[in-house]
């Protein structure tokens, strides 16, 4: 038997396991740990698998903004049918329905600040029921998604008698 | 005009030999790029929240000494962890002592109990510090050599067999260092009979590793059987389980009649534990749950990656289902343990310790921590097999 928890927190941790290394990790049959995995797709619980990038050390441009969005929800679909519109725009990484004191939240990654404001102005504004938006610039990242993006120390542990 | 040193020193002192185990790393250390499996530590930082608490003490100017015996309020977390995962009830009044480590509380039980010439069982392969701590009370050490095909368990003819008038008291520790063994509460129960048959046996249980058990949730102790909790010191801590090696803390439990004694040697050789320690443990011991059952995930995932990597490489091992080691057999390949220890470490610059240095029962067996990142154990594990596979070609 599989513990399925067990299964995605591993894999959630680390996308790039091999089949036969998360069947030894979790102690179960690679054939077994094929079959969760396909299972898990089917029922849209495992969504996709990325990569976390550092891309300052790259030399492609990048920069990340959060914009919180004010709306009035749309008649019958509230503030789903915005959403879905929004998370239509590729450099849409993410999108959230938030409590407080506005309700969208959207992650958008653009080459520059001129990419990102006229995202802002040109396609977020001017949809139908947003009342205001705020933009935020990311200036530097520390963590993301559960991983640090300083370099790793090496293992400096020094003899010890035990 | 020389001085004599050696005349100088005492004769238990003079006597001992340095543990095996520093001489390997000594040889490790001046090698670049050696992958460590020889550690006997956990690799994570203690979890932030536990810090955190101890950084928040030393704001707070708790810079002092503590009470003798410990904070009341440490003690106090303490006796309700233990309630709450043992089901046994401690006084923290007078049936608790918060020592400098898991180690200090063995040297005061040994000291506390032991008159010179007295009988002590120990349990090995074992942790390196039992035989010593008796050994300087002036104890004379009886050792039981637990088997592989036993799972390194300790069986009770064996217990009977070591048992004579002298006996004083007895040293176990499970989950094992350098095993892995567990024994269950129904292992356990065979052993509590042969106890109430000797009821002048005192009982040093040491539990450091009892969070790392990956067979049962719940710690198994001789102190959990009613009939012999007063006869148990439990020596326990928080260097594995909550990854506080260097916080230097650790607790006692028992019978008040003989904690109160070893307070006494605490209260007048190390005065008192840590005070910031003191107020981390708080933390660990309320609401450091969540953070052990991650770190016993990731150990448990990388136990099974070097049970597998010992298959692979053609090295029998019995499966450990505790603590962070494992204790595969090296005899079918024809070399020593430190001959197999070194030459791993010559030609592969990987660390491992020699089953030896944990007693003559570790004869034929070598330790392999799996307190390293999955990385290094991956790589470890492909170069033991390499190393197997020259050493069955003749080419080691
Ligand atoms: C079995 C066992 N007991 C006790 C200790 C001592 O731990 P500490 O003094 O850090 O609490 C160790 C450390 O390696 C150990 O392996």
């Amino acid at each position: 038997m599989i513990d399925q928890i067990e299964l995605l927190k591993l894999i959630e941790k680390n996308s790039q396991l091999t089949l036969a290394e998360i069947a030894t990790q979790i102690g179960a049959a690679a054939a077994d740990v094929e079959k969760e995995i396909a299972d898990l797709k089917a029922q849209n619980i495992i969504l996709g698998a990325t990569t976390q990038i550092n891309w300052d050390e790259t030399t492609l441009d990048r920069v990340t903004a959060m914009i919180e969005v004010r709306i009035t929800p749309v008649r019958e679909k509230g503030f789903d049918k915005l959403a879905d519109i929004l998370c239509e725009y590729e450099n849409v990484t993410a999108c959230y329905l938030m409590s407080g004191g506005f309700d969208l939240m959207l992650i958008y990654e653009g080459k520059n600040l001129r990419d990102i404001a006229s995202f802002v102005y040109d396609k977020v504004a001017t949809q139908e029921g947003v009342l205001s938006t705020a933009t935020h610039f990311i200036l530097r990242k520390y963590k993301d998604n559960g991983i640090l993006f300083k370099t790793k120390d090496s293992d400096d542990r020094q003899a010890i008698v035990l | 005009m020389s001085i004599d040193y050696s005349s100088k020193i005492s004769e238990v002192v003079g006597n001992m030999p340095p543990s095996a185990i520093r001489k390997f790393f000594d040889l490790a250390s001046e090698m670049d790029d050696v992958i460590s499996l020889s550690i006997g530590e956990p690799d994570f930082v203690t979890p932030w929240s536990i810090r955190e608490a101890g950084i928040n003490s030393l704001k707070d100017g708790y810079t002092h000494y503590s009470p003798n015996s410990g904070y009341t309020k440490s003690k106090q977390a303490i006796c309700d962890y233990i309630k709450r995962r043992y089901d046994i009830e401690y006084d923290q009044k007078t049936e608790c002592l918060i020592t400098v480590g898991g180690s200090e509380g063995i040297d005061i039980a040994a000291r506390a109990l032991t008159n010179p010439g007295d009988e002590v069982i120990i349990v090995e392969p074992c942790f390196v510090a039992y035989k010593a701590a008796v050994t300087f009370a002036h104890g004379t050490p009886v050792v039981i050599s637990t088997k592989q095909e036993n799972d390194f368990k300790l069986m009770p003819e064996e217990l009977e067999a070591a048992i004579t008038d002298k006996t004083k008291y007895i040293i176990l520790g499970y989950p094992g260092n350098p095993t892995g063994a567990v024994m269950t509460m129904e292992d356990l129960a065979p052993i509590r009979d042969v106890l109430m048959k000797h009821p002048e046996i005192i009982v040093i249980s040491d539990e450091l590793y009892c969070e790392l058990n990956y067979i049962s949730d719940e710690p198994s102790s001789l102190a959990r059987f009613p009939e012999l909790r007063d006869r148990v010191i439990m020596i326990n801590g928080f260097s594995k389980s909550y990854a506080m090696t260097g916080f230097r803390i650790g607790y006692v439990l028992g019978p008040k009649e003989i904690v109160s004694q070893m307070t006494k040697i605490h209260q007048y050789c190390i005065m008192s534990a840590p005070s910031m320690a003191q107020f981390a443990l708080i933390e660990a011991a309320t609401n450091g749950d969540d953070e052990v059952k991650k770190m016993r995930d990731e150990y448990n995932h990388r136990r099974r990656v070097i049970l597998q990597g010992l298959k692979d490489a053609g090295l029998e091992c019995f499966v450990p289902y505790g603590a962070f080691y494992a204790f595969p057999s090296i005899k079918n390949t024809g070399l020593t343990s430190e001959e197999f220890c070194e030459k791993f470490l010559m030609s592969k610059k990987v660390a491992i310790v020699p089953g030896t240095a944990f007693g003559v029962s570790g004869t034929g067996h070598v330790r392999i921590s799996y307190a390293a990142s999955m990385e290094n154990i991956k790589t470890a594990m492909k170069r033991l097999a390499e190393f197997t596979d020259e050493i069955r070609k003749g080419l080691v």
